[in-house]
């Protein structure tokens, strides 16, 4: 019997979400590999050394118990926040944005942090909120300001793209935290009215122009419409099998800017095909599908919330990337999870991933506890 | 009440229970739009690769491989024993893209020391690059040496825009010689561009006909440009060559121009402004259509340098003028054998004879001979070889203008060719019936004093001369042709009969070989006689200047037409020097020529002499004076206009108004100079 051979606890690892992120991972380190022209270095090596690294803290993060994380989910915010106000206070003194702390190893970008955080605060909050109040206002603006106040320092940046994805994790939770659904409806139709508004009055004119070229992106071919112009042709030229592994001349050619990060997509397309598209695709179907279903058999509020809110995270990244490189969405500025370069993306998904077997561990532990 | 109501409604009750249902539900939303966009983004990838693959993998062709031409190596032009006039050498260049420059200030001052150009070169450049379209290459230098080519090069990439290459440029071997009969090339302008809009016009080291044969025959001599494939980047930078098609070579174009001929003449013109022309007089083929000065195509074919410009410009011997076309003189008495065919034709017996007294009284005018003292009796042979006026005074008053203007038009004044030459001027034989519609007055005895002499309105330019000069001594109505055929076509007969034909043989031989009035014509050799008819053309009254000396542009033309041998015609031609001084400065360059013809040895041995005299050969003056130029003006010349046409164009108003000149004095009678042959050029003669 395989039990006999493989050692308990290697065998109880989730393997169910382990082995398709890895085949992704290394996918991922393949297309880097031909990106870079074919060279594991400057991309391939540093992609599948971080997944390493990360991987081995979302083992780590499978142990934490639940009440410990409870209890560090506000100090866990305020500490997040307090480096988001350090990084704007930083880009101010340096006369420039900037995003970033630099940590020596690595680029901490702290709004990348916020993304899981922001979730992890907000199902603390509702688990705590006694259920006869979740249809009064105490339920919605003590998160409305847990979700503002970081919305509004990363808009400061400014990154539209990351503020975007602290809302979405946020309202997911909210959504299913049961707030009533009269409040969404209306806020969606506020938020219709207030997209053209914010068009005109909020954005920056270099993010006017990216939603005005993502509308038309022929109107521009050669300036602003031109990544997703030399996107679109990666993948339509790819076909359905692609032109084979390092002969992607869209890339190695540079016409496709940023193959390596948020292109990374139109890369792989491009040589792979729509064959290499769909198991991105299935890869994705399945980690997400995992983490709704880890969200279902939660025993309780928290962790239910915390389960679903990491699965939106991760799903708004992958979701916002794909539609983006293939024209259905502005450019942005979103990695893709687990294949594009760079370490800010490649932590905060696997935050999400080592929060999700975290929270397998605690049901599969608690549903032994409870038959046994 | 609405307060009431609202309490009533009964108030949902919300419990962990109803909570965990809820989530449960949602999360199933959540699910289904998770799902949903999978499925979305899987169907759109789908979409595109597959449903728009083919348009995509279209662009991304276009995308990576860059198609760009090969200029063709254009067809020579050959002359009647296949030596290039014009050629091509292999060569190294280097062009510069306009859109493509990054300073274009910095870059061509870069250039400039890397290819050690010289300062009004680089300010030369600086004026393309801004007139120039984007895209379309400017011509830095051609004809670089290895080293200068490697060194751009290998700066290449500090220097975007700048395109080096190895390519053929066009080559003139006789330079000046050829170039108003060849004309030059150049790289194609804004208005060639917009009526070809053909991607090879703007392919750098391109270059298209811009003048002469190069511009009527471009068809023919352009070829089939080469395509090179190659991937590049999206920067530009060539990864790769895919695959690379050679070019067609143009087709040569033979004319029936003798190329050493050709040389000669124009050297042998030597400082003077004129003209040589020689026919064949069996075939018609032109074999010589020299008109100097000149300008060097060579140096015309990337592109024309302001100083260059300057020098051409300020010289009043315009050696942008096509003389053989384009320039128009009155024949003076070259037309006399011409005038004598016509009494012949009117039944005139020519031993009838006259008696020149020095001049002849018409009603109550007096009309002066050249020799004040008079010829004594004259018939036509010692009118045509003395070149007495009042013998022609005396018939036409006689015969009338109408069958002189005739024969004079038979004999190819007035007339245009059919040629393949950009323009040529025909000039004017007047008549009653042209002087009535051109001025409205009528036709007085003066007029026709003034036409027999070659005088008044009457214009012709160089090749119409050396045609009527074939036309005369075949009495063959010859027609001159430029493209070699070697099928020698048919003439008509002129209708005079071959003892005329002999007279006129023979009191033209006698101006050079009898007592005639270019003795000093007479042709080194012992088996060859030329014969000949000088003239001399006014272009201002008596009063203003003597012909002979002050002003260069008031001074005389001098005018000789010729065929060799007399009694068996194979060579035939017209030799014009403007503001010679009278036809002694014309009839020694005929004897030369056609002395280079029968015995090339003794020509070259006579033209040396005065080559050594003139300081060298018509290219290394032109080369010293273009330095000499260079010296005085510094970079303070008025820059070119931006056009070659521009350029002609005006050349060629000029020279209209220029040939209207003379005809100013032909409102009265032009008494003739009291000495027909004078000279004030070297080489010159007097009558015997």
């Amino acid at each position: 019997m395989s039990r006999s051979i493989v050692p308990a606890p290697i065998a109880r690892l989730p393997w169910m979400v382990i082995a398709p992120l890895s085949i992704l991972v290394l996918f991922g380190g393949a297309v880097l590999y031909s990106a870079a022209g074919g060279s594991m270095q400057p991309f391939a090596t540093s992609h599948l050394i971080r997944y390493g690294v990360f991987l081995t803290m979302a083992l780590v993060m499978m142990f934490f118990p639940r009440n410990l994380v409870r209890f560090m989910a506000y100090p866990a915010y305020a500490g997040v926040l307090i480096l988001l106000v350090l990084v704007e206070a930083l880009g101010a003194m340096g006369g420039g944005s900037q995003r970033w702390l630099e940590l020596g190893f690595m680029r901490l970008q702290p709004s990348e942090l916020m993304k899981p955080v922001i979730v992890l605060a907000l199902a603390t909050f509702y688990s705590t909120l006694p259920a006869g109040m979740v249809p009064t206002w105490r339920a919605l603006v003590p998160s409305g300001i847990l979700i503002a106040f970081p919305m509004a320092l990363v808009l400061m940046q400014p990154d539209l793209g990351t503020a975007l994805a602290i809302a979405f994790g946020g309202v997911v939770v909210m959504f299913l935290a049961g707030l009533p659904m009269r409040w969404f409806m209306a806020a969606g139709a506020a938020v219709t009215v207030a997209i053209p508004l914010a068009y005109f009055f909020a954005l920056k004119e270099y993010q006017q122009r990216r939603v005005t070229t993502f509308l038309d992106p022929e109107s521009d071919p050669l300036g602003a419409g031109y990544h997703i112009t030399q996107s679109k042709i990666a993948i339509g030229s790819g076909g359905i099998t692609g032109k084979g592994f390092g002969n992607g001349s869209q890339s190695a050619l540079n016409y496709l800017p940023e193959p390596h990060t948020d292109f990374v997509f139109a890369t792989m397309a491009e040589e792979w095909g729509l064959f290499g598209g769909v198991l991105v695709l299935l890869v994705f179907a399945l980690v997400l599908r995992w983490g709704l279903v880890i969200a279902r058999d939660a025993n309780d509020t928290f962790a239910r919330l915390l389960a679903a809110g990491m699965t939106a995270t991760i799903f708004f990244y992958v979701a916002v990337n794909l539609m983006m490189v293939m024209g259905l969405a502005p450019v942005v500025g979103i990695p893709l999870p687990f294949m594009s370069h760079g370490g800010s993306s490649m932590m905060t998904n696997m935050i999400c991933v080592g929060t999700l077997m975290m929270i397998h561990r605690w049901n599969q532990s608690q549903a032994r506890t409870g038959f046994g | 009440m609405i307060f009431r109501r609202k309490q009533q409604r009964p108030k949902q009750v919300v419990t962990a229970a109803t909570l965990q249902h809820s989530f449960n539900r949602r999360t199933m939303i959540i699910g289904g739009v998770q799902g949903g966009v999978g499925v979305l983004l899987a169907a759109r990838m789908a979409y595109i690769a597959v449903a728009e693959n083919e348009k995509y993998e279209m662009e991304a062709e276009s995308n990576r491989v860059n198609l760009s031409l090969i200029a063709p190596r254009r067809g020579w032009v050959l002359d009647r024993n296949n030596a290039p006039l014009a050629s091509n050498r292999a060569d190294f260049r280097v062009d510069l893209i306009p859109d493509r420059l990054n300073d274009s200030a910095k870059t061509i001052d870069q250039l400039g020391s890397l290819l050690a150009l010289d300062p009004t070169a680089v300010q030369d450049l600086k004026d393309k690059i801004g007139d120039a379209r984007g895209f379309q290459p400017v011509e830095v230098a051609s004809g670089l040496k290895y080293d200068q080519f490697a060194a751009v090069s290998v700066r290449l990439p500090e220097m975007p825009g700048v395109v080096p290459q190895r390519g053929f440029s066009r080559f003139y071997p006789t330079g000046p010689a050829v170039g108003h009969l060849i004309g030059y090339v150049g790289a194609a302008s804004k208005e060639e561009f917009d009526e070809d809009p053909s991607p090879l016009l703007v392919t750098p080291g391109f270059k298209i006909g811009k003048d002469g044969i190069e511009k009527k025959y471009e068809d023919v001599l352009r070829g089939e440009p080469g395509a090179r494939r190659v991937e590049v980047t999206a920067s530009g930078r060539i990864v790769r060559d895919l695959e690379t098609r050679d070019d067609v070579q143009g087709n040569p174009v033979k004319l029936t121009i003798d190329g050493p001929l050709q040389d000669y003449a124009a050297r042998r013109l030597g400082l003077e402004s004129g003209s040589v022309v020689v026919m064949d007089c069996k075939s018609g083929d032109l074999l010589c259509m020299a008109s100097m000065p000149s300008f060097d195509p060579n140096s015309f074919s990337d592109g024309i340098g302001r100083l260059e410009y300057k020098m051409l410009r300020d010289d009043d011997r315009v050696p942008l003028r096509n003389k053989v076309l384009k320039g128009l003189y009155p024949p003076g008495s070259t037309v006399k054998p011409t005038v004598s065919t016509a009494f012949l034709k009117e039944g005139l017996d020519p031993e009838e004879t006259v008696f020149c007294s020095g001049g002849l009284r018409v009603g109550n005018r007096v009309f002066r001979c050249w020799k004040r003292g008079g010829h004594g009796t004259v018939n036509m042979a010692k009118g045509i070889y003395q070149s007495c006026d009042v013998y022609f005074y005396h018939f036409a008053q006689r015969l009338g203008m109408d069958p002189i203007a005739a024969t004079c038009r038979d004999y190819g004044m007035g007339q245009e060719f059919d040629l393949p030459v950009l323009s040529q001027f025909y000039g004017t034989v007047p008549d009653p019936a042209w002087k009535l519609k051109k001025y409205d007055r009528q036709w007085q005895a003066f007029d026709t004093v003034n036409a027999t002499i070659g005088q008044g309105y009457m214009l012709a330019n160089p090749l119409q001369l050396a045609v009527m000069a074939t036309r005369l001594a075949t009495s063959k109505h010859v027609e001159p042709r430029l493209l070699f055929d070697k099928k020698v076509p048919k003439f008509r007969g002129m209708g005079i009969s071959d003892e005329y034909t002999a007279y006129i043989r023979k009191a033209m031989s006698d101006v050079v070989n009898g007592p005639g009035t270019a003795g000093r014509g007479r042709l080194p050799l012992e088996d060859v006689q030329m014969a000949g008819k000088t003239g001399t053309a006014q272009v201002v009254g008596l009063n203003i200047s003597d012909g002979r000396s002050g002003p260069w542009k008031y001074r005389d033309h001098g005018l000789f037409i010729f065929f060799a041998p007399f009694d068996n015609p194979r060579y035939a031609g017209a030799v014009v020097i403007e503001h010679g001084g009278g036809s002694g400065a014309a009839y020694p360059i005929a004897r030369d020529v056609m002395t280079f013809m029968f015995d090339p040895q003794k020509g070259l041995d006579a033209l040396n002499s005065y080559e050594r005299q003139w300081g060298g050969t018509a290219q290394e003056r032109l080369n010293r004076k273009y330095a000499a130029i260079a010296r005085e003006a510094g970079e303070n010349v008025p820059p070119v206009p931006t056009r070659d046409e521009d350029i002609f164009d005006q050349v060629e108003a000029e020279a209209r108004s220029a040939a209207l000149r003379p005809t100013a004095i032909a409102g009265e009678a032009v008494a003739p100079r009291s000495d027909p042959t004078p000279s004030s050029a070297p080489g010159g003669g007097v009558p015997e």
